[in-house]
C-alpha cells in the first residue's frame, strides 16, 4: 500500500510527506454519443495525497472517477499507473490492481451482513483455488482466518464494531456510507476513490466521515481521490484540488490557489458582489 | 387406527418423497435466478440433456450417429463398450460445465445489462435449441437409466410401519435415496455459498453487479460458475427422474411443475425451493386422496397450479422470498 518513492514529491504544511506520481491522466476525452462528458483533461495523483475533484453538477466529476476505476473507457487519452500506460481494462481488473472505490449512491450488498460485505473487499487477496475452497481445506482455512483479522482491524478503525453482524439493508444512510468505505479499505488499496463520500449526510456524520478520511490517510498513507460538493469540506481535507466545469479543467492546485482562481470563482462559487 | 388415516399418512409420505423431486428441479432455477436475475426456462431441458448424455456415455452410444449415418451412409450406433457409472457421471459433469461456458460465451456475454425479459426470452430459445441438440446428439427414443440406485418397495419402511400400525406403507427406495441425495446437495450448496470465497463472490454478484465489479469480481467467471452448478443440479434431477420414469423428452416438462414450487417458496430462496417442493408434493397426494372419490381423478395435474394461484393472491413473494416493498 505504501510507496516510499518521495523523489520530486513535496511536504505539506502540516508536515506530511507526499510522494511521486502514482497516476497520471493524460488528455482524457470521454464522449457519450454526441455529448462530451470530459474534454481533454490532464492531471496527476501523487502517492499519499488527498486529491479532490470539484465542480458544479454535471461537470463530469463522476465520469472522471469512472474512467480511473475502469467503468468508462475514454475515447482519447491515456492513464499512466505506477509508471506504465494502462491498457483497456474491465472494472474488476482495475480493482485487482489496487484501486478501490465507493459509489455516489452506495453500492453495498444489501442482503449480506456488514462483516460479509467488508470480507468481499478481500476477495482478491484470497489465493486458494475453488477445490480447496469447496473442501475447506489447507490454504482456504488459513486465509479466511488472516483475512478476518485484517477486516476486524478495519472495523475497529471505523468504529462499526456494534453493527458487525447486522444486515446492511437495516442500517441508516450514514453508517452504510461508512461500511462502503470499510469494504474499499479492506482491499488495502493503493488508490482509494471516494465518490461524494459526504453527500446527503448531516453535519455530525460529515464530521465523522472527514475524520475517518484524514485518519485513513494518516494511518495507512492511503492515496485518496475524492469528489465532493461541499466546498468547506474539500478545502479542509485535500492537499490539491482539480476544478472541473462543463467537462473541462478550469483549475488545479492547492486549496488556496484554487480559491483565488478567477475562473473557478466565476464557475463554481459564483461572483462575489461585495 | 382407522384405515383412512393410515392410507392418508401413506399418501402424505409418498407426497414428501415426490416433493423432493420437484424441489430438485426448482433448486436449479433458484440458483441461477439468485446469481443473475435470470429466470432460466431451460433448466428442465438441462436436466433432460444431462440425463441423455449420461445414458449415452454409459451405453457407449456414438454422439450424432443419426447425422453421421445420414451423411456418410454408415450404420454406426455404438462404440461397443460400456462406460462404468463412476466414470460416466464425472464425464457428464464435464459436459455440463462445458455447456455453461458455451452459454456464457455465446448468449449471456452479449446480453449484459439487458432487461430481465430479454434474458428470459433468450433462455426460452436456449431451451428449444438444447432440446433439438440433445435429440440430434443422442436420439429421441426413450432410454432406461440405471446408475445403481436401489429401486422397488422399501422393506424396512414396510416392516417398520407394519409393526407400528399393522399396515405396511409402500415407499419406493429410489425416492428415499433421492431425498437423501437432495439433502446432501442442499447442505453442500449452503456451506459453499456461506463459507467460501467463490460462494461469497456468488452472493455478491447476486446482490449488486456494480459493487461486485468494484471489489474485483469477474461477472463472467461467476456466471460460468453459477451455470455450471445449475448444470450439476440439473444432472442430479435428471438422474432421479430418469431412473424413475426413463429418460424421455417429456422430462423437460417437469420444469413446469417447478413453477408453482417457486411461487410457493419464493424465487430467491434455496430453503424455499425445498419447502415449496415438499408442500406441493404432499398437497398433491393428499388432495388426490381425499377429493378423488368426490370429483374424479387427475387432480395431480392442476392442484399445484391452483395452490400457486392462491399464493399469488395472498403472498406473492412466496414463503421465503424477499418481501416486495414499494417505496413511494
Amino acid at each position: 500500500m505504501l510507496d516510499t518513492n518521495t523523489e520530486d514529491g513535496y511536504t505539506t504544511a502540516d508536515g506530511r510527506k507526499i510522494g511521486g506520481v502514482a497516476m497520471e491522466l493524460r488528455n482524457i476525452t470521454l464522449r457519450f454519443g454526441g455529448v462530451v462528458a470530459i474534454k481533454d483533461i490532464s492531471f496527476d495523483i501523487r502517492w499519499g495525497e488527498i486529491r479532490a475533484i470539484i465542480g458544479p453538477n454535471g461537470a463530469g466529476k463522476s465520469s472522471m472517477l469512472n474512467v480511473i476505476s475502469g467503468f468508462y473507457h475514454p475515447q482519447e487519452g491515456e492513464v499512466i499507473y505506477k509508471g506504465y500506460r494502462r491498457p483497456r481494462m474491465r472494472p474488476y481488473q482495475v480493482a485487482r490492481q489496487g484501486i478501490a472505490r465507493t459509489f455516489q449512491n452506495i453500492a453495498l450488498f444489501e442482503g449480506m451482513s456488514v462483516l460479509d460485505n467488508i470480507m468481499t473487499g478481500r476477495l482478491h487477496h484470497m489465493k486458494a483455488n475453488i477445490f480447496q475452497q469447496a473442501l475447506w481445506w489447507g490454504k482456504a482455512q488459513r486465509e479466511e482466518q488472516e483475512n478476518r483479522e485484517q477486516v476486524e482491524k478495519i472495523i475497529d478503525f471505523l468504529e462499526i464494531q456494534h453493527i458487525r453482524k447486522t444486515p446492511v439493508a437495516r442500517l441508516p444512510y450514514g453508517l452504510k456510507k461508512r461500511v462502503e468505505l470499510a469494504r474499499a479499505l479492506a482491499a488495502e488499496p493503493s488508490i482509494l476513490l471516494l465518490d461524494e463520500p459526504m453527500a446527503g449526510m448531516n453535519v455530525e456524520e460529515k464530521e465523522d466521515m472527514c475524520r475517518f478520511i484524514l485518519d485513513v490517510n494518516d494511518e495507512f498513507n492511503t492515496t485518496t481521490v475524492l469528489i465532493e460538493h461541499d466546498m468547506g469540506v474539500v478545502m479542509d481535507l485535500s492537499d490539491r484540488v482539480v476544478v472541473m466545469d462543463y467537462g473541462k479543467k478550469i483549475g488545479d492546485g492547492t486549496p488556496d490557489e484554487v480559491r483565488g482562481n478567477e475562473e473557478v470563482i466565476k464557475a463554481y462559487l459564483g461572483v462575489s458582489h461585495d | 387406527m382407522p384405515d383412512t388415516l393410515l392410507f392418508a399418512m401413506e399418501a402424505a409420505l409418498n407426497g414428501l418423497t415426490a416433493g423432493v423431486m420437484y424441489a430438485l428441479v426448482a433448486l436449479g432455477f433458484v440458483l441461477i435466478f439468485k446469481a443473475s436475475g435470470i429466470f432460466n426456462f431451460a433448466q428442465g431441458v438441462m436436466a433432460l440433456f444431462a440425463a441423455l448424455t449420461l445414458v449415452g456415455f454409459q451405453s457407449g452410444q456414438i454422439p450424432f450417429s443419426h447425422l453421421i449415418n445420414a451423411i456418410l451412409g454408415t450404420r454406426l450406433h455404438h462404440f461397443g463398450w460400456n462406460m462404468p457409472t463412476l466414470l460416466a457421471i464425472p464425464a457428464t459433469v464435464a459436459v455440463m460445465i462445458l455447456l455453461a461456458i458455451v452459454i456464457e460465451r455465446f448468449v449471456l456475454k452479449h446480453l449484459v445489462n439487458q432487461e430481465p425479459i430479454i434474458l428470459f426470452m433468450a433462455t426460452i430459445g436456449l431451451a428449444y435449441l438444447l432440446e433439438g441438440f440433445g435429440d440430434i446428439m443422442w436420439g429421441a427414443e426413450v432410454k432406461a437409466l440405471d446408475v445403481g440406485l436401489p429401486k422397488g418397495m422399501s422393506d424396512t419402511v414396510d416392516e417398520l410401519t407394519f409393526n407400528w400400525f399393522g399396515y405396511g406403507f409402500f415407499i419406493d427406495r429410489l425416492e428415499l435415496w433421492a431425498a437423501g441425495i437432495a439433502a446432501v446437495l442442499v447442505a453442500s450448496l449452503t456451506i459453499f455459498s456461506q463459507y467460501t470465497k467463490q460462494g461469497r463472490a456468488l452472493r455478491a454478484v447476486a446482490d449488486d453487479h456494480q459493487a461486485a465489479l468494484s471489489v474485483g469480481i469477474s461477472l463472467r467467471y461467476i456466471w460460468v460458475l453459477t451455470w455450471s452448478i445449475a448444470g450439476i443440479v440439473a444432472l442430479v434431477a435428471g438422474i432421479m427422474w430418469g431412473s424413475k420414469s426413463g429418460v424421455q423428452f417429456s422430462l423437460s416438462l417437469i420444469a413446469l411443475k417447478a413453477l408453482p414450487v417457486l411461487i410457493l417458496g419464493g424465487f430467491t430462496s434455496i430453503p424455499g425451493a425445498i419447502v415449496g417442493g415438499l408442500i406441493i408434493g404432499v398437497g398433491e397426494k393428499l388432495f388426490d386422496f381425499f377429493m378423488n372419490p368426490i370429483i374424479g381423478g387427475a387432480t395431480e395435474n392442476w392442484f399445484a397450479y391452483m395452490l400457486a394461484l392462491v399464493f399469488l393472491l395472498f403472498r406473492p413473494q412466496g414463503l421465503f422470498g424477499e418481501k416486495i416493498i414499494e417505496r413511494v
